[in-house]
């Protein structure tokens, strides 16, 4: 057992090492460099397997414990590796991988310091995914802003100042909103250990309840600012959409952290109280969710080019998945977790995705195409026969079939796992019993599905179904290819395994939905109530 | 006491927000200082608010009550250290977005 949960501080040793390699060698630029970060991405996406291994051999109700500094529990902090957590650090350690792989291609060299930077927001979301306090969760998520803010600007010009400028100002904020709500939490509760916290909620004296749900409040708050919920979310596509693509690839990442933190807190502390603090806050994550999701199909809809539409897409599944949270059922929960690693490996690739259509398509073309719905086609020429009879190159097959595959993840359909997903949450939303929640569920599930369609297939027409130019057959680097193709087959593998995948989920959804076992786990015994 | 202190977070919190809110990056870097001061005030007070009374308990039989509560002053520290960091950190972009843009709107134009 104790090498056990030694693993658990591992995600965040080899990214840290990693951050230190790369401070000392300074500014070098060579492939060694490259291989060396790309060596240790391998490194933290083994450990990342190693923690997820371990735990889904043992029993369900396992999770690696590790007391930093080997302090007793309530008093020093502590990282809690159980399952969720470990599928989270899986999926940051695969799409940080993947976005790295992408980046060493030529992005990592149009600015300074990519490699540290990079590595420390990894750090930052591992840590974040295993701490098991709520002080620490904060320096985690600072560490995690101050690289995102180092990389949004990565490659710089006006328009990404710009939009990090907006980006800065909104997270300090947020963090302001997070002490607030923390600084009330122990006031209350008088701990930040979040076992503890779920301890101490049935102790708190009736007084100090009001005071404890606005900390709550607060502190929820600044999660949903993180997570783009919707009326907090004006920041994301502007930011994910004016990024560098392998940044704004693993961006994708980072609103589930909000995702995340509500989901552990919530269903930790409130989802399953008892009494007046009995799912506090469930209409609010409910009408929130619906909210985020409409707005995301919307600007879906609406938005020209792709990373926008990538940026919206990351709304619609974080509106997805906080209508999940609030749903508060442990099979929706669990098809929620499937989606979540299915939509973020997506939305990741869908961002590379982007960058390479760029590069095969000149931007007149995508242009053309624009005003060309917007207009109206006048003068539709009529082409001599070459132009039909040209063979469509090798690359540009391989991105349209990416492309495609994408889209229907994205949307949802069958045969993917997209649809695998979304499948699951019905079920089980249905399952548990039909109220007016279900049914506002089911159609906003169904309903984003179809929009997200119809915004995909209309820019996938303008990308690929526009002539490409008359010069020799585009060119796309393997580097760059490479990661894309494989973040799709995972999710398309994840749809082959999804009996399996299920089977996993749903006991790390029954874990999460007893709070009871995530306590009797972190506290010493005989702590809990 | 708790007055004053209560005042003060409050003073300072309000006029951080409405600096915020302001259209010029100088308005909104010295708000966001503001709203940290506040905050930080605002933690410290979370622990209770004593008068002489030490973080640190010295020999084994101490009774706790005659001690302020250690936790919020490290909680402060920390905080202290991270809103320093990043205000540092969100004045570099200031300037940059000064540089790029040749003007100190939020939004990069000229009104």
């Amino acid at each position: 057992m104790a090498e056990l949960n030694h693993i658990a501080i591992l995600p965040i040793l080899v990214p840290m090492a990693a951050v230190i390699a790369n401070l000392l060698l300074g500014n070098l630029r060579s492939v060694s460099r490259v291989r060396l970060n790309l060596a240790f991405s391998v490194a933290s996406l083994l450990v990342a397997i190693l923690l997820l291994v371990v735990l889904a051999r043992s029993n369900g109700s396992l999770a690696a414990v590790y007391p930093l500094g080997n302090w007793p529990v309530p008093f020093g902090i502590v990282l809690v590796a159980d399952r969720l957590a470990a599928v989270m650090v899986l999926v940051t350690s695969i799409l940080s991988l993947a976005a790295l792989v992408y980046a060493s291609a030529r992005w990592h060299s149009r600015g300074a310091n990519f490699f540290p930077l990079f590595h420390a927001l990894t750090m930052g979301l591992n840590g974040a995914f295993l701490t098991g306090d709520l002080f620490n969760l904060f320096v985690f998520f600072e560490l995690l802003l101050a690289a995102s803010y180092g990389l949004a600007l990565h490659g710089g010009g006006r328009n990404q100042v710009k939009a990090a400028l907006h980006y800065i100002a909104i997270n300090l904020v947020a963090s302001f909103l997070f002490l607030i709500g923390v600084a009330l939490i122990y006031a209350t509760t008088g701990t930040l250990n979040m076992a503890d916290i779920a301890r101490a909620v049935p102790l708190i004296a009736p007084d100090d309840r009001g005071l404890f749900d606005a900390g709550a409040a607060v502190l929820g708050v600044a999660f949903l600012i993180k997570a783009g919920s919707w009326p907090l979310h004006f920041w994301l596509p502007r930011t994910y959409s004016s990024a560098a693509p392998p940044v704004a690839a693993l961006f994708a990442v980072m609103t589930k952290v909000g995702f995340y933190a509500i989901l552990r807190l919530w269903t930790l502390v409130f989802a399953n109280a008892s009494g007046p603090e009995l799912a506090f806050g469930q209409n609010v994550l409910l009408v929130l969710g619906l909210a985020t999701i409409a707005f995301g199909s919307i600007g879906a809809l609406s938005s020209k080019a792709l990373d926008r539409l990538a940026s919206y897409l990351i709304l619609v599944s974080a509106g997805t998945l906080l209508l999940a949270v609030g749903y508060n059922a442990p099979g929706v929960t669990s098809g929620a977790l499937y989606y979540v690693v299915v939509a973020t490996l997506a939305a990741g690739a869908l961002f590379l995705l982007k960058d390479v259509i760029d590069q095969i398509l000149p931007a007149e073309a995508q242009v053309l195409a624009v005003s060309l719905e917007i207009y109206g086609d006048e003068e539709e020429a009529p082409d001599d026969g070459e132009e039909v009879s040209r063979t469509v190159p090798g690359a540009a097959t391989l991105v349209s079939w990416c492309f495609a595959i994408a889209a229907l993840i994205m949307a949802g359909l069958p045969p993917l796992s997209g649809f695998v997903s979304k499948f699951a949450m019905i079920s089980a939303a249905l399952g548990a019993g039909p109220t007016a929640a279900t049914w506002w569920f089911i159609a906003a599930l169904i309903g984003s599905g179809f929009l997200v369609l119809v915004a995909m297939v209309r820019n996938g027409i303008n990308i690929f179904w526009t002539s490409l130019p008359e010069s020799e057959p585009p060119r796309v680097r393997t580097a760059e290819l490479a990661p894309i193709v494989l973040l799709l087959t995972l999710c398309v593998l994840l749809a082959l395994a999804a009996g399996p995948a299920m089977a996993f989920f749903t006991e790390t959804a029954a874990f999460i939905h007893s709070p009871t076992g995530y306590m009797d786990v972190v506290l010493p015994k005989g702590a809990a109530p | 006491m708790e007055l004053i202190l209560a005042a003060a977070i409050g003073i300072l919190a309000a006029s951080g927000v409405y600096l915020i809110l302001r259209p010029r990056t100088f308005q909104v870097i010295i708000g966001l200082s503001l709203i940290s001061y506040a905050v930080n005030l605002f933690i410290l007070a979370m622990g209770r608010l004593r008068m002489d009374a030490a973080p640190i308990l010295d020999g084994a039989n101490a009774n706790p009550g005659d001690y302020v509560d250690p936790v919020p002053q490290a909680l402060v520290l920390t905080a202290i250290v991270i809103g320093f960091a990043m205000t540092a950190l969100f004045l570099v972009v200031l300037l940059a977005a000064r540089g790029l843009t040749g003007n100190d709107h939020v939004d990069g134009k000229l009104d």
